[in-house]
């Protein structure tokens, strides 16, 4: 090896390196420098030996520490569920009116119950609880079931259709496809239905449908159409059509029927989250 | 005079001029002794004494007065509000400053501020260069204060050297650890000073008596213990000379007719030492005694020029002045000067002070342009504020009867520190009704609100199925009016009611 060269105006060792005829300084790192490198190395080491680190083939490192990032979100869960169990074990001792009349307990029944609603009632029901076809809207004034925050709170439990042994169930009958009424008498019924509705309908059909109505379909819409909740029969004269309003939507129930289906909760969800969801969505504006 | 040439000459072998030592002292960025990479010369500033040493020392006492003492002044607010005259209250996000009390959504105030700071840093830089940097910087004062508690310990520049040089003794080991003590007494009661505008201050203090403030406290009061200690006491004017942005964007901002301070090298050159009875002429008055460099708090020799390190104190101009008292050579040899003149000064032109120039009228016209727009904002804000949020989800609801309802979220903002009592309504909707939850039962509600509150409230307002077709479309516009009912003032909001097509 040769001499290092030594620059003329310093009177320093140059590396060596020249680039566009400027030459490199050999000056050595300051000495804190190289101590903070050192201590970055044994406190690498330090760290392999303390946390978790090293990759194995089917396991890895534990440390010293028994560190896990997994043990910390589960203590995290259970902080939480924690944190929450006060106001839990007073909605399970608390009835419905209860809670809604608790402000504290309000707040976070219509909380909790908007994130369970997210998680399991929003894919049929919507995000808003806006509904669909087939799928009632949550936030309006027509209840099947009834509307009451018991009314609500048992449908959660039971479902309809649902296969629970309690389940709220109804049929109605596919008058059309199992013909019990000829065509032409299911097109004078859509009349008197459409009339009930005070939507356009053909007035001297209205009036050979009513007969028709008094005799297939009052015993659980009721004579003048207003629908029982206790059967689960739909308000005919309302402007809320589940199924759909229009001439031919109402044809094509009478004649072939409609059964929805949504489970029972009970079971599924804890007792305590079906209370709040039953809170919320009485909440939401259209409660009784 | 009344000490004899002889008596002198035992004193000190160099002599500037008759009464005056020559010291030993050369500028630190002098440019022959200006290598690539240096250890840092330990800077031992001797005690300056004049009017801008005066002028220092009256803004280190109201700096840092106001620094210590702001978070124990009270400012009563009612029962409701803490009574501390500022207060930064994280957990109520509040920003208390006397009078004035900002919520995070009126946080363009503290916006505010902070451009008129930056504008009123322009403005005297435009006029007087870095006034900033040598007056009021934190750095600056706290540095001097540090300087003060090293000279207090261990004398003045002579006997600090003398100090250093000297072998560990006990007496040595006893001035260092109570110059550090000291030091570190005063970065303890900065970093406490610090957390005090975070909470309220006697009680803050209780806790820390106690040992049991809060640990986010005790790690902040660290954080500035440490930052006071190593920037004021160690690290001085490194942190100035290398770590500080400001004197780079400087130089941008002052030109040939700012005050700067500066050496008039016509009257000071050429040099040289001046024996007693020597004539003035053909000599300049600087006798090269070196007291302005070794007065100077960054080590520099103002005689250099202007320069990146001069934080422009002036402690030079004090102990100019001094000598020049001493020599009897008329004062302001080094002194606050333009370039402009100094040039015209030395061709024996007359000066002129130009102050009114396009920078200046510029940095004054938005210093009271961004006033005037903060007094007016303040003027016209409102202690009560309303936000509405309408549901989008769904948009609207079709009722059993064919009425239509909306849902709205209304916040009402109650910035008054007592509690208040409003009543909700709307305007411009054709026969709605408007129902609140959790007041389904009262007809007009009075909705309470917290001192210095807000409260969320769930808003239906349904429009009956006969009265639609009064609505103008599926968007019809209308108002919600917030009246207090303390003094009957009405909040207005527009938002829309949205209905289905027809």
């Amino acid at each position: 090896m040769s001499r290092p060269e030594i620059d003329d105006v310093t009177g320093v060792e140059t590396t060596g390196h020249e680039w566009d005829g400027i030459k490199e300084l050999n000056k050595p790192l300051p000495k804190w420098w190289l101590w903070v490198l050192y201590a970055t190395i044994i406190w690498s080491v330090a760290y392999w030996i303390a946390m978790p680190s090293w990759p194995l083939v089917a396991d890895y490192t534990k440390g010293l520490l028994g560190y896990s990032q997994r043990a910390v979100v589960a203590n995290s869960i259970a902080n939480a569920r924690a944190a929450q169990s006060q106001y839990l074990d007073r909605i399970a001792a608390t009835d419905l009116a209860g809670i809604k009349a608790d402000p504290d307990l309000l707040q976070f029944a219509l909380a909790g119950g908007q994130a369970a609603f997210g998680d399991n009632c929003a894919p049929c029901h919507g995000r808003g609880a806006q509904g669909a076809v087939g799928y009632p809207n949550l936030n309006d004034d027509a209840w099947l079931w009834g509307g009451t925050l018991d009314d609500i709170h048992h449908t959660l439990n039971v479902g309809i259709r649902s296969g629970h042994p309690d389940t709220r169930d109804n049929a109605m009958p596919a008058f059309g496809r199992d013909e019990l009424l000829e065509p032409a008498q299911i097109s004078d019924v859509t009349d008197y239905v459409l009339s009930l509705a005070g939507l356009d309908a053909n007035t001297e059909a209205a009036e050979r449908g009513k007969e028709i109505f008094a005799e297939q379909c009052a015993a659980c819409h009721g004579e003048d159409g207003k629908g029982d909740t206790e059967l689960g029969s739909p308000n005919l004269t309302d402007g809320i059509w589940l199924y759909g309003g229009t001439r031919d939507d109402i044809t094509d129930v009478i004649r072939n029927s409609r059964s929805g289906v949504m489970p029972a909760w009970d079971g599924r969800l804890s007792p305590e989250t079906i209370k709040q969801l039953a809170v919320f969505v009485h909440s939401l504006g259209g409660g009784q | 005079m009344d000490v004899t040439a002889t008596e002198r000459a035992k004193k000190a072998p160099a002599e500037a001029a008759p009464g005056v030592e020559q010291l030993d002292v050369a500028a630190v960025n002098a440019a022959e002794t200006r290598p690539l990479y240096a250890v840092r010369e330990k800077i031992y500033a001797k005690r300056a004494y004049g009017t801008y040493r005066t002028v220092k020392w009256i803004v280190m006492a109201v700096t840092l007065g106001i620094y210590y003492l702001l978070p124990w002044l009270r400012w009563d607010r009612g029962p409701y509000l803490p009574d501390q005259a500022v207060l930064i209250d994280f957990p109520d996000r509040r920003f208390l400053f006397f009078f004035l009390e900002i919520w995070p959504q009126e946080f363009y105030f503290v916006t505010g501020l902070l451009i008129l700071a930056s504008l009123a840093l322009f403005l005297v830089t435009a006029l007087a260069g870095r006034v900033w940097c040598g007056y009021t910087c934190p750095q600056t004062v706290w540095t001097d204060l540090m300087i003060a508690v090293e000279r207090f310990w261990q004398g003045d520049r002579n006997a600090r050297m003398r100090l250093d040089k000297a072998p560990w003794s006990l007496h040595k080991i006893w001035l260092k650890s109570a110059t550090h003590i000291t030091w570190l007494a005063i970065s303890v009661a900065t970093g406490g000073a610090f957390v005090f505008y975070f909470r309220d201050a006697p009680t803050l203090m209780g806790e820390f008596l106690t040992f049991s403030a809060p640990a986010i406290a005790y790690i902040f009061v660290g954080i500035f213990t440490a930052t006071t200690y190593l920037l004021g006491a160690i690290a001085r004017e490194q942190v100035c000379i290398y770590m500080c942005p400001w004197p780079r964007i400087q130089g941008a901002m002052f030109d040939q007719y700012s005050l700067l301070v500066s050496y008039r090298e016509w009257r000071g050159e050429p040099r040289g030492p001046h024996k007693k009875g020597e004539s003035w002429d053909n000599r300049g008055d600087c006798i090269d005694c070196k007291q302005c460099v070794a007065v100077c708090p960054t080590g520099i020799d103002i005689r250099d020029g202007a320069q990146l390190e001069c934080i422009q104190c002036a402690l030079c101009i004090d102990a100019c002045n001094t000598i020049m008292d001493r020599i009897g050579r008329p004062r302001g040899l080094i002194d606050y000067d333009t370039i402009d003149n100094l040039e015209a000064e030395a061709e024996g032109k007359p000066t002129k002070l130009k102050l009114l120039r396009p920078r200046v009228l510029l940095y004054a016209g938005l210093i009271v342009l961004v006033s005037l727009i903060m007094l007016i904002a303040l003027l016209n804000r409102t202690v009560l504020e309303v936000n509405i949020l309408r549901d989008r989800n769904p948009i609207f609801v079709e009722l059993s009867d064919g009425g239509v309802r909306n849902g709205y979220t209304v916040k009402i903002l109650n910035k008054l520190h007592e509690p208040g009592k409003f009543q909700l309504g709307l305007e411009g909707l054709p026969d709605a009704s408007l129902k609140i939850v959790g007041f389904e039962q009262a007809a007009n509600p009075a909705i309470s609100v917290l001192p210095d509150d807000l409260r969320a409230l769930r808003v239906f307002v349904t429009v009956p199925r006969e009265s639609i077709a009064k609505l103008t479309g599926p968007v019809t516009d209308f108002e919600f009016t917030v009246t207090d009912l303390n003094d009957g003032s009405t909040v207005r909001n527009d938002t829309t009611f949205r209905s289905p097509e027809k």
